[in-house]
């Protein structure tokens, strides 16, 4: 597959916030419809990453290319949705007026947004609650309007940053699955960061595991659970052994605890 | 979504009745007292030039104003209307003038740091100054009054909004940065509704000092038919009416609540947010 054909294209990327260096020599291709999840110890820049791909910060070295532009370009032509782990909603427009925010943006006249929210409504399931306001949501309701938000304009690409971190296990289960569906309806490619193992797995064609100090990508694991996934995937031996081996990778870039506890040791 | 429910209001006005009669229990055991007692503290005592009953107070205002004038609740609701024109021509002015100094300063740190001192120190000058002065420059008339009602409605609406329109949420103007939003939708889409409350706050303060501004600014001009007219003619004329000039002081702040109230409302309507984060 040429650089034409990734949806997300990353050439060297480096990107340092004064001394601290946040990414080094970043190399990364997405292809269209797939999911990948970034996965990595905190300081390893994923957020960085998927912000560089979204021109919201600029790398100091290499470049970034979306659905075969500049990621500048790309921007400037709405060519992808992002969602956040705060869902950012603003307090004083309905769910509904926030789902069409990005519609009103784009200039499209009050009967196409209308009718745009509603199917949005029903695929995030929130019908009912469109004169709600985001005060009078529980946090995984704010989130799925944030989603719904993110794709109305029917982006090719969706960028997720920890979107479901803020959530309790069962719900982030649930939006979870929600998603997959989303995903599936809308064929759409996803970049998605998380800190959960289990939930990269899941989710994920590829799960890109990055090191920390400075953010590197430390390896590659594809996931080749069937698709289209359900709750049962979750208790598939292969899954466990997908986990095993991001958690192994993870554990190789100092991502997590390895050998005999330490605490017990130095206590000698 | 209305939180008029009726026993909320009952409760409220209980409370308030409750306030206003302990308050007026207060003035006349202080004066029935003093008086009885012969308290003196300094060169004040109570008595019916200091401390008019306050029945008194109000029995005023269904008495001639003057000699064969007509009745004093009809005199101060006329001065009172005039006043409102001028402070609410005022308020409006003022709320305008502050806003978009407001919208300038924020897109502009070289302007708010350049324009902002000057702006408060324009605060610091004794208003009874600057009254004469711009009478001087606008003629005698309302419409100096006005300006001079401007003059002291502008500044906490300036500073206020200011506030409010630094405050949006960065996560939110990233999110506007992602749909590649120009200057003017982030302002009027993020910026200004998210300054809605600071706005409203401010127009609060804003309300009574246009009604003082107005008051005030007729000094100078020597206009007649306002409040402040009335105001120092029944200073002048006290000992032969104390209940007068305190019966036109209650109406001025009448004034002044009729005002916030109606700001408060327009408050209800605009602003919507979480209840618990409204000023």
């Amino acid at each position: 597959m040429t650089k034409a054909d990734a949806a997300v294209a990353i050439r060297g990327v480096t990107k340092d916030f004064g001394e601290v260096r946040a990414l080094e020599d970043i190399d990364l291709e997405v292809y269209a419809g797939e999911f990948v999840s970034l996965i990595g110890p905190s300081g390893c820049g994923k957020s960085t990453l998927l912000r560089v791909i979204g021109d919201l910060v600029q790398p100091t070295r290499g470049e970034a290319f979306v659905n075969g532009k500049a990621a500048h370009q790309a921007r400037l032509d709405r060519d992808y949705g992002i969602v956040f782990q705060d869902a950012v909603l603003y307090d004083w427009r309905t769910v509904s007026k926030n789902i069409a925010l990005p519609l009103e943006m784009l200039g499209w006249d009050r009967a196409k947004r209308a009718a745009r929210v509603r199917e949005l409504t029903e695929l995030v399931e929130l019908t009912g609650f469109e004169s709600h306001h985001p005060w009078q949501l529980s946090g995984g309701m704010q989130q799925r309007v944030s989603i719904a938000r993110a794709l109305s304009f029917e982006p090719a690409i969706l960028l997720m940053d920890e979107p479901f971190g803020a959530l309790d296990e069962m719900t982030r289960e649930r939006l979870n699955m929600e998603l997959l569906q989303i995903w599936e309806r809308s064929k759409s490619t996803i970049v998605f960061v998380t800190h959960s193992i289990p939930e990269a797995v899941f989710l994920s064609t590829r799960v890109v595991v990055m090191s920390a100090r400075p953010g590197r990508i430390a390896g590659v694991v594809e996931v080749d659970l069937p698709q289209p996934r359900s709750a049962e995937s979750r208790e598939e031996p292969r899954f466990f052994e997908l986990v095993t081996e991001v958690r192994e990778r993870l554990r190789a870039v100092g991502g997590l605890p390895s050998g005999p506890d330490r605490i017990a040791e130095s206590a000698k | 979504m209305h939180r008029l429910d009726a026993r909320r209001l009952g409760r409220q006005a209980l409370t308030f009745v409750l306030v206003v009669g302990a308050l007026w229990g207060f003035w006349e055991a202080f004066r029935v007292l003093g008086e009885a007692s012969g308290l003196r503290i300094g060169q004040f005592h109570p008595d019916d030039r200091t401390m008019p009953h306050i029945h008194d107070m109000f029995g005023q205002f269904f008495e001639p104003s003057r000699r064969n004038g007509p009745l004093l609740i009809s005199v101060l609701w006329d001065a009172a209307l005039f006043t409102a024109k001028e402070a609410l021509l005022g308020f409006l002015m003022g709320a305008a003038a502050g806003f978009v100094l407001a919208v300038l300063l924020a897109h502009s740190r070289l302007l708010e740091r350049g324009l902002l001192p000057f702006i408060v120190a324009s605060q610091t000058i004794p208003i009874l100054a600057i009254a004469p002065m711009v009478v001087v420059w606008l003629q005698k008339g309302s419409f100096a009054v006005s300006v001079i009602a401007a003059y002291l409605t502008f500044f906490p609406v300036t500073i206020n909004t200011l506030r409010g329109l630094l405050s949006a949420n960065p996560s939110a103007l990233e999110l506007m940065r992602s749909y590649a939003a120009n200057k003017w939708a982030v302002l009027w889409k993020v910026r200004v509704p998210a300054s809605m409350p600071y706005f409203f706050t401010a127009l609060k303060v804003s309300a009574t000092a246009s009604v003082v501004g107005a008051i005030i600014g007729e000094l100078p001009s020597s206009i007649q038919g306002g409040l402040g007219g009335a105001i120092l003619n029944f200073n002048q004329y006290y000992l032969s009416s104390p209940p007068s000039l305190w019966a036109t002081i209650i109406v001025a702040s009448l004034l002044g609540i009729v005002f916030f109230g109606a700001v408060a409302l327009a408050e209800r309507l605009v602003v919507r947010r979480a209840p618990e984060n409204v000023a």
